[in-house]
Order: structure tokens, then sequence, then C-alpha cells
């Protein structure tokens, strides 16, 4: 490995590394706009300019790749003055629509004016007018004006996506960021760019005016959408007087994970924000009527709690793959200490959609993986979905317990005439749920901190960003309600306890703890994916 | 002065070149025969020895150049560099108008020296005539067996293919050219990796403007020594001068790299209009940074002019006259550049449009003191820090007119050119009456 020294520290990378991501070891920034390390290097910005000893003029450092020896400057007169004058040209012709910029407070120009600029126009001769907000695609409004042409967005349509919708036309000071003749920018990662644009050119329509960003608290969590687990940050409102209808839940955004998915997530998951906070079960209901949570804990010891100890094999839980490797954990050792052998995760009932071959995964699930592990999945000697509901329609139960899955509403009234205690675990109200005998609200991901092995093996942190809507407990917390409500109390375990118990009830994850997840996950060992 | 023997331009009155047999006849064809009898090293040793400098403008030498070529299997390219659009050049044109096999001959030679079966002659679009004559002149060379599979009867294979430009100066830069080539937008690329080991489509690529190609028969002909004899220490050969502005004879000239500028433009030019004296002279297109009258003692070649501050270029020599207004001529100057700048790189895209509106409000009479620092305080910014030189190309010019005519620059802001010969068209007329 190449060693160098950039502003006097002397430091040792791997070759190839450039001299941003050098610099970025040492806990220093090279400003930059159109570098990203997930795209080709452009190089067209000229603001990462730095000094090389024996190198007669500031070179870029992103192009730049270490070398044994290198002497890099980043501090020097030469240096500040090369990157004053280019923020000044950037700063020549932009609007200065803070004010009016969704990207304000977390624009690099703003951020590097502060740190390289700090001086007033010098333009006298009037700016270059642009289109302000033309939509280009469903989710993203483009900004003419505040563009830098960095080109990040052109590259990421044709380097990533690979759906070419966004060009460079125009030349010179009327250059511009555009749609390609007879495009939409509509691809399954659209969203992606705006989070690419280093300035407000490029924003998001359902974001739009909704919040300052220094409004918003940020929780580094993983996407639920599909089993792909896409690492991201879910940022949520923390002003009282900025509330847009009842919503908590703004925006979602990707963070890297270079294992997983690089720097990108699709816009199914990066909108699936929305359902945190709409149509949420928030009470208990008893038949539909709508009772405080303690009255359906209570109607359902009275009940279910005599059923299942006079008969456990007529008693049955469904579970599902949205839930955490925490909540799966609870429910199959409730199972196991009431003696129910009829516990499984419904692998035919989930929602299945269409993969893409990169980040967008058939399964919808974010855990489907984990529960396999666990053991929950369709194995012998336990009905599959489908058949464990056919054989309760057929009267073969007493007690049934549906965890997150939200079933036909003929299905369910043909259950609730059957079973005698129907009882359902739900996050979303949904039609016909007044069949369940009694329904619990489940507090959703964003609620609770827990864990979700993704369909690569890889176990990642999903963490609480929210308090739980009403009523609604999280997935171990009723798996808790429910033990006590049966007569057979369970440990009141913290996540942090379920997962160390989760953890060393398989062998592949024994030497798995919350530390070494930390922000990135890491492989259980039995899958084949490298950490 | 001792006339000089013609190469270059040698066909220039001989129609009967533009066909096969009468450029055969003058001579033609001889040099590429000799060429394939040689070892490819032979041929780039001559052309180092022979100190041929890149002639597109930057001077670089010829067989340097090609030395560096990758040495990878596969693909590799020739792109000859007919995109001539530097202010003030009239060069590549002829030599393609007049004298389309020299230029054939001249990428011939290369290929088979370099060991490239294919090249790109990528001709400026505007060259319509330029480009139906060598168009026709390849067909014939392809009927003559002189390219084609079997080049002169050898085992080499060569393909060239024409390409005409979409009209911009960027597609002249070696990069952009490649960009545009491509069938992208004409934007430089970044260097490192240099068009020699990662050029066309990723392969190996030599890209040479059409004057320097058209001196490789040449080369070939006279052998180093003699080549060397006709320029000065480490320019060899004869060079096309073009000279434009109020002289007396404005046209394109070959003669010796070792001519002064003076005699460039008194002797070979027949001096100024009469009743004019100089006041300032570009000698190698408009990228390049002027000369006062008192620096023309300066040989016309690309090291003596380096030392001078300014460069040979295209060898574009723009000659002003004493009724010549600097600061509009800058201004000229700067709406090329502002017009032609790709818009890929911050300093260049920004910058070459302010100093153009800083130049407009001058020359309408509207400067401000300060305008002139600002314009050169800009073009301190841009020196040096973009992907190609057009920024250079266009602040370093800028920097020399405002430098070296500040005085005029001064009083155009504080009269707003209303004075002097400089801008009313009635005082203009009474100072000359």
């Amino acid at each position: 490995m190449p060693k160098l020294t950039i502003d006097g520290k002397e430091i040792e990378v791997p070759a190839g590394t450039n001299l941003i991501e050098a610099a970025k070891t040492m806990g220093a920034e090279i400003p930059h706009f159109c570098y990203h390390p997930g795209l080709s290097v452009a190089g067209n910005c000229r603001m990462c300019l730095v000094e090389i000893e024996k190198a007669p003029k500031l070179q870029i450092a992103c192009n730049t790749p270490v070398a044994e020896g290198m002497v890099v400057i980043t501090t020097s007169e030469k240096v500040k003055k090369a990157r004053a004058g280019v923020m000044e040209f950037l700063l020549l012709n932009h609007p200065i629509d803070c004010p009016i910029c969704d990207c304000a407070g977390e624009c690099y120009l703003q951020d590097y004016y502060m740190d390289h600029d700090l001086k007033a126009s010098r333009l006298e001769e009037g700016k270059t007018k642009k289109q302000k907000a033309q939509p280009i695609g469903e989710h993203v409004m483009l900004d003419k004006e505040r563009c830098v042409l960095c080109s990040r967005c052109v590259r990421f349509t044709d380097e990533v996506s690979k759906t070419f919708e966004l060009g460079i036309f125009g030349r010179g000071s009327t250059e511009e960021i555009g749609l390609a003749p007879g495009k939409v920018l509509d691809n399954a990662y659209s969203g992606c760019v705006v989070d690419l644009c280093p300035v407000g050119a490029l924003t998001d329509r359902d974001f739009r005016f909704k919040s300052r960003p220094w409004f918003l608290k940020e929780t580094e969590t993983v996407c639920t959408g599909c089993s792909m687990g896409c690492n991201v940050v879910l940022d949520t409102n923390t002003n009282p007087y900025n509330k847009v209808g009842e919503a908590r839940a703004y925006r979602l955004f990707p963070r890297e994970n270079k294992a997983v998915n690089g720097y990108w997530m699709c816009d199914e998951g990066r909108y699936s924000h929305k359902a945190i906070d709409q149509g949420r079960a928030q009470s208990a209901a008893l038949e539909g009527r709508t009772v405080p949570l303690e009255s359906a804990l209570h109607r359902l010891a009275g009940i279910a709690a005599p059923l299942v100890k006079a008969a456990p094999a007529r008693a049955a839980f469904l579970l599902s793959p949205q839930l955490t490797n925490e909540a799966l954990f609870a429910f199959k050792r409730l199972a196991a200490s009431l003696g129910v052998a009829q516990v499984e995760v419904g692998d035919d009932l989930k929602a299945v959609g269409k993969a893409d071959g990169y980040l967008i995964q058939a399964d919808k699930n974010p855990n489907s993986r984990g529960a396999q592990d666990l053991g929950l999945a369709p194995r012998a000697g336990v009905l599959g979905g489908s058949a464990l509901l056919a054989s309760a329609e057929a009267g073969n139960f007493d007690v049934l317990v549906v965890v997150g899955h939200v079933l036909q509403p003929q299905r369910l009234k043909a259950l609730g005439a059957k079973v005698k205690a129907l009882v359902g675990l739900q996050s979303h109200a949904h039609e016909g749920s007044e069949a369940y005998g009694v329904l619990l609200p489940m507090a959703v991901a964003a609620e609770q901190d827990g864990s979700f092995t993704n369909h690569q093996g890889r176990v990642q942190r999903n963490r609480k960003a929210l308090e739980p809507l009403g009523e609604s407990q999280p997935g171990y917390a009723l798996a808790q309600a429910l033990g006590h409500a049966l007569g057979s109390p369970q440990a009141k375990d913290t996540p942090a306890d379920l997962f160390l118990g989760w953890a060393k009830s398989l062998p592949q994850s024994a030497h798995l703890t919350l530390e070494t997840l930390g922000t990135q996950g890491a492989a259980s060992a039995a899958s084949a994916v490298p950490a | 002065m001792e006339a000089c023997p013609l190469y270059l331009t040698k066909n220039f009155k001989n129609p009967a070149a533009l066909t096969f047999d009468g450029y055969v006849a003058s001579g033609g064809y001889v040099a590429l025969k000799k060429a394939l009898s040689m070892q490819p090293q032979e041929i780039i040793d001559l052309v180092k020895a022979g100190n041929l400098r890149g002639r597109g403008g930057a001077g670089f030498p010829a067989g340097v150049k090609w030395g560096f070529l990758g040495k990878t299997e596969g693909p590799k390219y020739l792109c000859v560099n007919a995109d001539e659009g530097e202010p003030g050049t009239v060069k590549d044109g002829p030599l393609m108008e007049f004298d389309p096999h020299q230029m054939i001959e001249g990428i011939a030679i290369a290929c088979f020296a370099l060991g490239i079966k294919w090249c790109y002659i990528y001709i400026r679009g505007e060259f319509y005539k330029a480009h139906r004559i060598v168009q026709k002149a390849v067909d014939e060379a392809y009927a003559k067996g002189v390219l084609g599979p079997k080049v002169m009867g050898s085992g080499f294979q060569l393909d060239v293919a024409l390409h005409p430009g979409g009209g911009a100066y960027i597609c002249g830069e070696e990069t952009g050219l490649l960009s545009s080539l491509e069938g992208k937008k004409g934007f430089p690329k970044l260097k490192p990796p240099f068009p020699a080991l990662k050029g066309l489509y990723g392969a190996p690529t030599i890209v040479n403007n059409v004057e320097t190609l058209a001196c490789v028969p040449h080369i070939i002909n006279l052998g180093a020594e003699a080549w060397n004899a006709l320029g000065t220490e480490k320019n060899g050969g004869t060079k096309m001068y073009n000279v434009c502005g109020h002289v007396m004879k404005p046209g394109y000239y070959e003669t010796r790299h070792s001519i002064t500028l003076r005699e460039l433009i008194y002797d070979v030019c027949g001096g100024m209009k009469p009743g004019r004296t100089l006041k300032g002279v570009v000698p190698g297109g408009s990228s390049s940074p002027i000369l006062l009258p008192s620096e023309i003692d300066v040989r016309m070649d690309f090291d003596s002019l380096g030392k001078a501050g300014t460069m040979l270029g295209s060898a574009a020599v723009i000659v002003m006259d004493d009724r010549t207004s600097i600061v509009r001529a800058l201004d000229n100057l700067l709406h090329f550049y502002s017009h032609e700048s790709c818009g890929q790189c911050t300093p260049c895209r920004e910058g070459t449009h302010w100093l153009y509106l800083i130049s407009q409000r001058i020359v309408n009479g509207e400067g401000k003191a300060g305008d002139v620092d600002r314009m050169l305080d800009i073009c301190n910014n841009m020196v040096g820090n973009t992907i190609c030189v057009l920024a250079d190309a266009a602040a370093l010019p800028t920097q020399s007119y405002i430098k070296k005519y500040r005085a005029e620059f001064d009083a155009y802001v504080l009269d707003g050119g209303r004075v002097g010969l400089l801008g009313n068209r009635e005082e203009k007329a009474a100072a000359h009456a």
C-alpha cells in the first residue's frame, strides 16, 4: 500500500485510491461537486483542485490516484484561491433562492461558500435566466438555474439505472441538464438523482416544501420494502409546528453499504415510508369494536387461554416474514412454551413482485431469510399458510393467531365462523378485520428496534425512529403480552436481550452481537455472502 | 532573403495533383513505397530525428507522441485532426483542397510505422469542398491499391474513413474530437489517461494534425538531416504560415521555420498597408498572447515564441495596425470563446461568459473603474484549472491584451470609447482627414 503525505500527515491507503477518498480516511474533506464514489469520474466541477509537489499545475483530487511518496497540499494559498475562484464561478449565475429552495441546509453550495468563499458577488451584468420548476418525472423536479452542471444525475442514468433519460444540452453558459427527446425520468431508481444532486436543482416532488432538513431527525435503518434490505436513512419530523397532515415520517434515502445497495435504492422502497403513517391500526378491537388494549388482552385471557390449555394441538400461530428476528424469536419461544406446534410464517401467502436483477427483489418481505433460519419456514409436520387456513376453515382449529398477514375479507369471514378465537395482530387497518374476535394493533418496523436478515443472509439492524402510533406495540412486545394473556408469562425482554437470545439460538448467528452488526450489518456464518 | 523550396505547397498550383496519376507524376507515393521497405521503428526514429513538431498548435514532437502509442493487441486508431477552427488559421483546408494525396500518403506512412489499420479523418463540417475532394482522393487511393487490404502490394492493410465534424471549435481539441467521433457530445476527456493509451473507443489512438501528416512523406524523402536544415534547432522543416489583417499581401505561405515575424510581415507579406503602422500582432491564432511591434524580431518556431511569452499555435498571424481598437479586438475574441466553451468545466463555462459580459459593457461605453482589473482576476482563476486548454486560450490572450495595452483599456473605460479613433466614426474620419 502506497504511503503519502496529505497536509503534513502521513497516511497509507490501498493503491488506486483517489485523493478525495484518501483524505477521507484521515477525516479531511476535499470539497467536490461532480465526484461521487458510485459513479465514474467526470472531473468537471474543478472544486477539488489540490497542490501536488512537483506537479506544475493544480490537480483535481478526484482523478489523481495516490502514489508512493506523493506530497499533497490542500491548504496552500494557491489552492484556497482556486477554490474561491470556482465557488465564485459556480455562484455567478446561481439564483441564490435558498429561502424557497428545498435543498437549503443540505446544499454543497451553501456549505462550501461558508468554508471557501464568503465574498459578495462581483457580477454586475445580470444573471442568466433558465427554466425553474420543471417536472421531469413522477418523482423529480428540475430547476435549471440552480444546477451546477456536475453531471452526476446524467452519469447515474447512464451508468447505474442504464436508462439514459438525462443529458446535457447546449454549451457554454447556456448549457443545461434536460430530458433526452421523448423521454421521461421514470426509471425504477429515479429518486436517486435527487440524493445525488449536490444542490437544489433536482428536488423530490413528494418531499418538496414539506420540511426544512434541520427539523428532521435522521435514523440509520434498513428499507423493509423487499428482501434486499437496502441501507437507508429515515427522516422523521421533530418540529411540532411543521406538521403536514398526520405524517411523521418525511422521507427515506439510501446510505452507503457496498455489500448491499451500494449508494442507491429503488423508488418503490423510497416512498414506502408513507405506510408508516397512513392507514394504521391504532387501537385494539373486539369484532370491529374499538376497545382499550387492556380490555382486548383481558378478553383474550378469558376466551383463548382455556382453549390453548385444553388442546394446544388445536391452536396455531401464522407469523409473517415482515416481523423482525426478535419478534419471530419471541413468538417461536411463546409457541413452544404453550406447547403449540403449528407455528409458521405462511410463505405462500406473502407478497411477491418482480425482481429486476439489481436491487429490487421479488420477495416483498424483509425477513423471509430470517424466518427460514429460525426454522419457521414451511416444513414437514406443519401446515403451510394456505393449508393451515383451509384446515382452520374446515373447523380443525380453536385458536388461530394471525400476525401481520392481510387476508381476504371472505376468507376472514369464513375463519371467524369456524375458529373459536380468531386473533389478529395488525399494523394496518384493512377490510374484513372485524372478523377477528380480538384485534391487537402492531407497531411498524420504524417504531421498533430489531434486526432483519436479507436474502443474502446478511443480518442488519432496524432502528427505532418513532414511538408506536396510538396503542400499537412492537411484535415482540405483543408476543410478551399474548404470553401473559394466554397463561404463559414471558420474560420482559428488550429487543437487545431478544437479539442475543435469537443469535445464541442459531449456530450460524451465535457470533453476532449488536456491536458487530454496527451500521453495516454482518453476514451470518451460514451465508455465502462475505461480510 | 533566399527563397524557400516548397514541399507542403508545391502542388498548390498544379491541379493535376488532385488525381492519383497527377500526384504520382509530381513525385508522390515514392515516400510510401520507401517507407514500406523500412522497419516501422526506423520510420518513427526518422520522424523523431526530423524534429517534426505537432502542427495543430501544441508543437509536441510527433515522433515522441508516436512512441507513446500503447503496445496492446487489438484495435488502434489514427485520427486525423482536420477540424481546423482556430480563428485566423488557413492551412489544413488548403492542404486538403489542393493536395489531398499528400495527406493520404502521410497517413499511410504513419499507420504503417505505428501498426495501425484504421484511420479516421475528422474533418470540419464547414469544409464541404475539402471533404468532397478528400473523399474523392481516398476513393481513388482505394482503387489504385494505396489504401485497402494490400497497401501498394505489401501485406499491410489500411482503411480510411472521413467523418464530418458537428460544428464546434472544441471538437478540434484532441480528446473533444475523440468524444465527438464516438458519437458523444464533444466534451474533452480527462487526462490521464492520454489518447495514446486510451483514446477512441478506449483503444490506443494517435491524433495528428493534417499538416503534421503532410510533412511525413517529405521527411522520408529528404531524410532527417536535410529536413532539419530547413528549420531551427528543434523545429524541423518548412512551415505553413497564414497571415491576415492589415498587411499588403495576406495569405498562406510556406517558408522555413527559421523565419522571423518581422520578415514574415515585411518581406513575405509586403509590409503594412500604406500610411499605417503596426500596433500589435498575434503570432499563432487567436489563442496566443499578442506581441507588441517591439517584439517581432522573434523566430517563428515553437520554442522561440514560447520564450517570448506567446506561442506558435496554428501559425495564424493576425496583424493589427494603428487604427485597430485593441479593446474591440479583445471583445471579438471573447465573444468567440464564450460561444465555443463546451461548458463542461466550471471556470471556463462561467469565466468566458463573464469576461465577455464585462467586455461588452466596456465596449458599449458602460465600463466602470475596476472592470479591467476584474477581468485580469477572472483570467487568473481560469488559467490551468480546467480539463482542456480552452480556458487558457481565452484567458492568456486577454491577460496579454490588457497588460500590453492597459492605457487603451483604461481610456476606453473612462470615455466610453467616444474619444479618438477608437469608437466614434465621425471623430475617426476627422482624425484621418
